[in-house]
């Protein structure tokens, strides 16, 4: 019994990672950069390639702390003040999707993918 | 100074809610305070780190060790949670006080007071990190006038008591129903940060398949909104869950409520024949 309930969590937790594959590599990655400061996004339309794997580069050039964070896209990335950080999207829906600073209420942008 | 005072509460409560829980939940467990503060402290000096490291990690794995990082993070607390509620299945009811023969409990109840302490220290790294760095580049970066820096000060003081409102409130369920309440808590609080992992996993590509929205409830309930938030925090909640959270929410609420039926038939058998 005791093995049982240590296997079984292990069990569920493998057959929740069974999907995982290798990750693709980053050659040529198109990187986009962004620029956040103190509650400002830009460019304020973020134009992104769709259905492939792409860099976004958010630089926070202002004195603050800022979050990029987009709901839609479940991404998030706070950076303090001076820092570059990027996130690796591995496939976008074209469309269009609201991004804001999480740090910065009423600070919004949008991310387009053609 | 209002929007300091909210990041700063909405970040304290998101973690908040869920030591509240953890602390309901091992009541009666002895030595329980120290493992829960060992828990708060370890996470806090996880956050400083995090939030110090923050580009390097972002850097690792390609650009997804930040991804990486928090799923690996979630499913320590997500093991921790499982094996502490199917432990409670079988010593639940000696810490409520019904059974006389409390000595196993308190022997090995320790060990997964120890386990928790884990959780509140995952779920203080979690939200610390971003804390941490709002706090001390507001402190730091010098340019923010002291009203900001009271808003968000006064945004970690309310949110703080906010979650201890949980927990007192937890605290008042009279002592034979409290754990069923807090396993029944700890089981979606589970299942939320298991589909949370497999969001970020599949944010570092390592998950690739079930990875559509399934539905878009956003015009209901915004999960960027405070209620969303804190539902999000305590049981999961996502407006536009993927295949693949789905899946894994309903697996481990499975799993674990299979686990405490067999934790308990075993108590019962141990019982009948002793």
């Amino acid at each position: 019994m005791a093995v049982l309930r240590r296997l079984l969590p292990a069990a569920a937790l493998a057959a929740g990672l069974a999907a995982i594959g290798a990750p693709a590599r980053a050659q040529e990655l198109p990187v986009i950069k962004v620029e956040m400061k103190d509650g400002t996004i830009t460019p304020n339309v973020i134009e992104v390639p769709a259905n492939t794997r792409f860099k976004l580069e958010i630089t926070n050039t202002g004195t603050s702390p800022v979050e990029f964070e987009s709901v839609e896209l479940k991404r998030e990335k706070a950076l303090a003040a001076g820092a570059t950080s990027s996130i690796v999207f591995r496939t976008v829906d074209p469309g269009t999707y609201d991004v804001f600073d999480d740090f910065h209420p009423n600070s919004k942008a949008t991310l387009v993918a053609k | 100074m209002i929007g300091a005072f909210v990041i700063a509460f909405r970040e304290v409560i998101e973690a908040g809610l869920i030591i509240g829980i953890v602390l309901a939940a091992t009541r009666g467990i002895a030595g329980r305070g120290r493992w829960i503060g060992l828990g708060v402290l370890g996470g806090l000096a996880g956050a400083a780190l995090v939030a110090l490291f923050a580009e390097r990690i972002s850097d690792a794995f390609e650009g997804a060790g930040q991804e990486i990082l928090n799923a690996g993070v979630l499913i320590v607390a997500v093991l921790m949670l499982i094996w502490h509620n199917t432990w409670m299945a079988k010593h639940g009811r000696e810490l409520a006080g019904e059974l006389r023969a409390a000595g196993e409990a308190v022997r090995t109840g320790q060990s997964t007071a120890a386990g928790l302490a884990l959780v509140v220290g995952a779920a203080i790294l979690r939200e610390g990190a971003e804390l941490v760095l709002f706090l001390y580049g507001l402190v730091a970066s010098g340019t923010s006038g002291p009203d900001i820096q009271f808003g968000a000060l006064a945004g970690v003081a309310v949110g703080a008591a906010t979650s201890s409102v949980s927990y007192f409130g937890l605290a008042a369920i009279p002592t034979r129903y409290v754990f069923s309440v807090t396993s029944g808590l700890i089981v979606l609080l589970a299942a939320g940060l298991a589909a949370q992992a497999a969001q970020f996993l599949t944010n570092a590509g390592l998950i690739t398949v079930l990875d559509r929205p399934l539905w878009n409830t956003s015009a209901i309930l915004r999960e960027d909104s405070l209620v969303g938030r804190v539902l999000h925090a305590l049981v999961g909640y996502t407006d536009r869950p993927s295949g693949m959270q789905v899946l894994v929410y309903l697996g481990t609420i499975l799993v674990m409520v299979a686990l405490m039926q067999v934790s308990s038939s075993a108590k019962r058998r141990q019982l009948r024949t002793a």
